[in-house]
């Protein structure tokens, strides 16, 4: 069952289908007032077909057919609007649907007491409270969002994450949070659930999804209220211009005044329908744009926050290096062949699993054909490494095999009675000076050399950065590495900073002292560790895999566990505002060729002489008018792919992304309809409809 | 266009940017109370009246405490003008024992003068005595100007400062305003005047006998004060001859400097900066249309240096000269191209040695068409309205510059003080689009511009803008409205929608022709001036007060750059496609068809 939020394309038919139903239902009045710009055009639908009717008698103020056709253009208007908006809707709950469809009642086994023996009660999930413990074996679903407390279990995310292979959960450190509706593959663990049934995080999903709990975000609050201001502007232009028309009545002496009809086409013409109507699709788009990314983002909120990131703070494992460091070097101390001390490096490593002890084994392979020795048949004794050692190594037939931090060995060989020799010291500062690790092998008292290990820079990660400079982001690498370590990192992955020897709470200070200078800080955790300062950041990415504390804390969530996705959530957050910015400037634009449409047609009665601002020729008043209101509905929706898909982006400097959006979207906004207008009055001329 | 309107323009505007550098930088001072030499000398005067008066000048105001501060401060300058022109009468300085003037009027003008717009419905030497028009009109020509500069002061702090609660002290920075910078400009600028042949004297109105006498005939009343007719039904006429005329005189000067320099214009005399006393030689009128424009321009100098980043200023007063100087260009180039029919019917209406050319009605030969054109887009550019010329007579396309210029919102220039806060409105209108277009919650020098900013920027902008159209419209619609109108056909239409243009943006240019003197025009005129004014104010100080509140946030390279040549192209498009939007079906039903009727 693998729900992975697949790309859809923008018009399959089914989606289509039930969007147009939507629009239909969305002519509801009380819901179109939450728009104010499309419930204006609706009013003006309203009553230009009351005039219609009212012309049928014969008394109207345009022929019948002139106005019906102008109302039939002005209700598509409001359709076209209610069209974008349930698209993007629509594409919205079918993956909530998918989602639903994991979470399923689940029959839980709940414990009496939170201990993995105490007696079990079979009870629905829907019943389970927050506190509640219960057991899930292998096979079960995890009926709810908790936190492991006891045991170990592989466990099939595939219904949140769309990603197949399993991960472990077990009790305690980072990796203790399940999520309902994931599969126990194998083992069992004790479950505490941290959410009420509806509370979820599946079911904060699904909302988010949906876009029922869907708030205005704070731009959007603030560009409506332009809009609305816009939109009352044009309205008291269109109703005092029927005074106006009047007393030029009498002043001329000659024509009529302006008809209702007209009026209120000019008022749709001149109101911002065009970002008015496509503006909730933008937001709802916006966040669709985020899951397909797979990151659910706990609010608007956040979505839009992410353009406006200034600071960046990245981990340094995983993220900007790959997870683990790799041994490139065997260093002897002085009197020490290489060779031995590749064999004792490889010894000491034959057991440890860790990736690092792996390619300490590797090397010693590669440089050196050292093959690998099986431990066992050795008779060797395994010394796993530990916080109070710092060090791993074997015990081999009265050898005593360490490598770890050069202080930890450095303890070691002297309290065996050895010495740590000078040129030892000045090799681990040479290699912690180069941004490496340095491991310090020792065979009991005698110091063999050092293993140089260095973190691999993760491809294309210095030109991400760098585009990331482009666009004003500071780039902040975190790392519990030592200063020096830091730096040389730092610099060959081009990161602008670097926080070394990295606790909670430094990082914690590092976003306040960011914030007290006015930015907003990103940044990406997964650990309960990070849960205070990913509550502290502006954008706060909790990795899938992390903590339910660390899922809390963050105001979205990676699906991925990605810590590279934070760029293009700025991404997806600065489209979202470019796009609404662009169509408000091509919808404003727009304005001046309608003027010169309409304004000569309705006035040319009244002042024959004002027939020379019809620049575009347009055939006849009637035509104008009818072209201009076509023109107006059909331009959103030829815009609706773009709302939806957003503004490209590219990564350069503000002037200059403002000069190309400018020009596109504010001077072709002002030629465009111009070239429209009079395409439509040639069409609808040769078809002889007005 | 002649050489001479080219020259006429360069030398005003090199001349104008010149003075406006120092002068910004001075001000700058004045407010943040840096030393500058004049409060060496004037300090102690500053420190006796905050006494006198209990004003603590460093208590600093909150934008609520600011506002209403504000508003108490008008409300009596307000009461005390209507009062003196009620009672002046009675009161002394009245040689000419002028009666009260009547409530509407009054109103009107009390209105009027405290909301800097010196829209004036009467004229001054035949309805206000020596003391009305020192004490209530001079005193408002100060402190008008001066309550827009506070007003500036407060939007500027507002910018400056950061994770603050207060915007600075009203009474400090209306004192300061009014004491170191319009006394000091207004009495160089009077002497000035006066050294051109300006009259400045408290003596009565001099009749004179004139050298060449004329008569009229006028209609014989009998004793009823009817009309007497002789046999065949006919009036009874007898000539009048002229033998002597009324010279007006009065303490003009010293009023003609306030009221240029503090973009007031309402004239000592009727006929305001035409007439030869207030306005007599070709340099006093250099340096009274250079008034008009110094203290709006070097705000923006002033601006730059408090918000630390002079770019800003002059990024903001580069729109205003930009905007300024392509419709000033075209008035001069209308003007200079005379009245159509009149080419149709043969007249030489070309510059010549012996003559300007053009359209010459309505304007004072001694200042030809440029000079004429140039006062009239300055005027109206300015929220200043004094006139040296009739715009009534200008050709249409001649006459919807300036009343443009007012329909823009008095941004490009505008008021003292007030001018500077409408733009820097529209500059947070701007940075909204511009800034959601490259991405970025926007921000305008390091405050991001939100949800409050927005309302009240919106606020701003509409209110004006509706006022100009609803009012034009219960004109148009009403007898009382149209009774005024002197001509027919469009150029009426115009007259109407260029005075509530006027009264609305807080101009007081008036087009002429229109009989604004009237219970209808007073009181509809008095509410669009204060409704323009204050219901603008108090957005304006409540922006002030939300943006000292937020946080500073530091420029980078996602940041737009609001100083460029782009966006000061961009804040350009906003301002004229906002004044474009609103008014083109107005205009096309005034000036635009009055110019395509006239063309042959």
């Amino acid at each position: 069952m693998s729900t992975k939020l697949k790309k859809k394309s923008l018009f399959e038919p089914t989606i289509v289908r039930r969007a147009l139903r939507d629009s239909f239902r969305k002519l509801n009045p009380v819901y179109q007032i939450k728009n104010p710009v499309m419930f204006v055009v609706e009013a003006g639908s309203i009553l230009t077909t009351v005039l219609f009717f009212y012309a049928l008698s014969g008394k109207g103020e345009e022929p019948p057919g002139f106005i019906l056709q102008i109302s039939a253009w002005l209700w598509t208007t409001v359709l076209f609007a209610n069209f974008a908006e349930s698209l993007a809707e629509v594409r919205g709950k079918a993956q909530a649907d998918a989602l639903r469809r994991t979470r399923r009642d689940i029959m839980a086994r709940r414990l009496a007491e939170p201990e993995p023996d105490a007696d079990v009660t079979q009870v629905s999930s829907s019943q389970l409270r927050k506190g509640d413990t219960v057991l899930v074996k292998a096979g079960d679903m995890v009926p709810g969002d908790g936190e492991v407390i006891f045991g170990i279990a592989s466990v099939n995310e595939s219904a949140v994450t769309g990603e197949s292979a399993p991960v472990i959960r077990e009790s305690g450190g980072d990796r203790s949070a399940v999520t309902g509706g994931t599969l126990v593959l194998s083992d069992w663990i004790v479950v505490r659930i941290t959410a009420n049934p509806g509370e979820a995080f599946l079911d904060r999903m699904i909302s988010m999804v949906e876009g029922a709990k869907r708030q205005k975000t704070p731009n959007e609050i603030a560009l409506d209220i332009l809009l609305a201001g816009l939109t009352i502007i044009f309205l008291l232009v269109t109703v005092t211009l029927l005074p106006f028309s009047i007393f030029s009545v009498q002043a001329a002496g000659q024509g009529s005044p302006v008809t209702i009809t007209v009026l209120v086409s000019l008022m749709v013409c001149l109101i911002p329908t065009t970002i008015g109507g496509l503006l909730s699709a933008i937001g709802i788009a916006g966040m669709d744009r985020m899951i397909q990314a797979n990151v659910i983002a706990m609010s608007g909120r956040a979505v839009e926050a992410a353009g406006d990131v200034d600071v960046l703070l990245l981990d340094k494992t995983g993220t900007i290096t790959l997870g683990d460091r790799q041994a490139v070097a065997f260093i002897p101390s002085a009197g020490v062949d290489v060779k031995a001390l590749a064999d004792a490096a490889q010894l000491a490593s034959l057991a440890d699993e860790t990736p690092e002890g792996r390619s300490v084994v590797v090397l010693a392979k590669k440089e050196y054909g050292l093959r690998e020795r099986d431990i066992h048949s050795l008779g060797a004794v395994f010394i796993p490494f530990s916080a109070q050692t710092r060090m791993s190594g074997v015990n081999l037939n009265g050898r005593e095999v360490r490598k770890g931090a050069a202080d930890a060995v450095e303890e070691y060989v002297v309290k065996r009675g050895g010495t740590f020799p000078t040129d030892i010291r000045s090799i681990v500062d040479d290699i912690a000076k180069k941004g490496a690790t340095p491991l310090v092998v020792a065979d009991g008292p005698k110091v063999l050399g050092v293993i140089q290990l260095k973190d691999i820079i993760k491809g294309g990660i210095r030109e991400r950065f760098s585009e990331m400079r482009n666009m004003g982001i500071r780039t902040i690498m975190i790392t519990g590495d030592n200063p020096l370590t830091a730096a040389a990192i730092a610099a060959e992955a081009g990161v602008d900073d670097f926080l070394a020897e990295a606790t909670p709470e430094t990082k914690l200070n590092l976003i306040r002292e960011h914030q007290a200078g006015g930015r907003l800080v990103a940044m990406t955790g997964d650990g309960t560790n990070d849960a205070p300062a990913l509550a502290q950041a502006d954008v706060a990415v909790a990795m899938n895999t992390g903590t339910q504390a660390a899922k809390e804390a963050g105001n979205l969530v990676d699906l991925d566990s990605n810590p590279t996705k934070l760029i293009e959530i700025v991404e997806i957050g600065k489209q979202l505002l470019m796009t609404r910015g662009t169509l408000t400037t091509f919808s404003i634009a727009n304005d001046v060729a309608k003027y010169f449409a309409i304004l000569p047609a309705a006035f040319i009665s009244i002042y024959p002489s004002l027939g020379a601002l019809n620049i575009m020729g347009l055939a006849t008043p009637r035509s104008a008018v009818l072209s201009a209101v076509i023109f107006n509905a059909l331009v959103i929706l030829f815009l609706v792919p773009l709302a939806l898909r957003g503004v490209k982006y590219r990564p350069l400097g503000a002037e200059v992304v403002l000069r190309n959006n400018a020009l596109i979207y504010g001077v072709g906004g002002l030629i465009v309809p111009f070239m429209g207008i009079k395409l439509i009055d040639m069409i609808i001329t040769a078809m002889g409809i007005v | 266009m002649t050489a001479n309107n080219i020259l006429q323009i360069v030398l005003y505007f090199g001349v104008l940017l010149l003075l406006a550098k120092p002068l910004g930088l001075y001000m700058a001072r004045v407010y943040e109370s840096r030393p500058f030499v004049l409060d060496r000398v004037l300090g102690p005067v500053e420190r006796i009246f905050y006494r006198l008066c209990g004003i603590c000048p460093e208590e600093e105001m909150g934008w609520k405490k600011y506002t209403f501060a504000v508003l108490l401060f008008n409300a009596a300058g307000m009461l005390a003008v209507y009062l003196l022109q009620r009672l002046q009468g009675v009161l002394p300085l009245n040689p000419q024992r002028l009666p009260g003037v009547s409530p509407d009027s009054a109103f009107n003008t009390a209105v009027s003068f405290a909301t800097n717009t010196n829209w004036q419905g009467y004229g001054g030497e035949t309805t206000m005595s020596y003391l009305t028009q020192m004490v209530a009109l001079g005193v408002q020509n100060f402190v008008s100007a001066a309550t827009g500069m506070t007003v500036l002061t407060a939007l500027v702090r507002g910018f400056k400062r950061h994770s603050a609660d207060t915007i600075g002290n009203f009474w400090f920075d209306l004192t300061r305003s009014t004491l170191y910078i319009l006394m000091p400009l207004s009495l160089i600028l009077s002497l000035l005047l006066v050294s051109q042949g300006v009259v400045q004297t408290f003596s009565e109105y001099k009749n004179v006998s004139l050298t060449r006498t004329s008569s009229y005939d006028t209609t014989k009343l009998d004793d009823r004060g009817g009309p007497i007719n002789d046999a065949s039904g006919n009036a009874v006429t007898e000539k009048t001859g002229i033998k002597e005329q009324v010279i007006p005189l009065g303490p003009a000067a010293s009023q003609i400097a306030i009221k240029q320099l503090g973009a007031n214009g309402g004239g000592f005399f009727n006929v305001n900066s035409a007439h030869p006393f207030e306005n007599p030689t070709p340099l006093s009128n250099f340096l009274e249309v250079l008034a008009v424009l110094l203290i709006p321009a070097a705000l923006c100098i002033t601006f730059g240096k408090m918000v630390d980043d002079q770019r800003q200023g002059r990024a903001l007063l580069s729109a205003m000269v930009i905007v300024l100087v392509a419709l000033m260009t075209l008035c001069v180039w209308s003007e200079q191209q005379g009245n159509p029919r009149f080419t149709a019917m043969g007249v030489d209406q070309t510059a010549s040695d012996s003559q300007p050319g053009g359209n010459m009605e309505g304007k004072d030969a001694r200042f030809g068409i440029a000079n004429s054109a140039i006062w009239a887009t300055a005027t109206t550019a300015a929220a200043n309205g004094s006139v040296n010329s009739m715009h009534d007579s200008f050709t249409p396309l001649g006459g919807l510059y300036p009343m443009w210029l007012m329909q823009l919102g008095e941004v490009i220039f505008g008021g003292v003080g007030s001018g500077l806060y409408g733009m820097l409105i529209f500059a947070i209108i701007a940075v909204f689009v511009a800034g959601l277009m490259v991405g970025r919650t926007p921000e305008y020098l390091g405050k991001k511009i939100e949800m409050f900013e927005m309302k009240m920027s919106v606020l701003v902008a509409l209110i004006v803008n509706a006022l100009v159209k609803a009012g034009t419209a219960i004109a148009v619609s009403t007898k009382a409205g149209v009774a005024g109108i002197a001509n027919p056909g469009p150029h009426g239409f115009s007259e109407i929608l260029y005075a509530f243009s006027s009264a609305s943006n807080n101009n007081g240019s008036s087009f002429a022709g229109l009989s604004a003197n009237t219970v209808f025009y007073n009181t509809a005129l008095g509410i669009a001036m204060f409704i323009g004014r204050y219901w603008v104010i108090i957005p304006v100080l409540a922006i002030a007060g939300s943006l000292a509140k937020k946080k500073r946030v530091p420029a980078g390279l996602g940041t737009l750059p609001t100083h460029t040549p782009l966006f000061i192209g961009f804040l350009i498009g906003v301002i004229l496609i906002v004044g474009a939007l609103s008014f083109a079906p107005g205009l096309a039903l005034g000036p635009v068809a009055e110019h395509l009727m006239t063309r042959p």
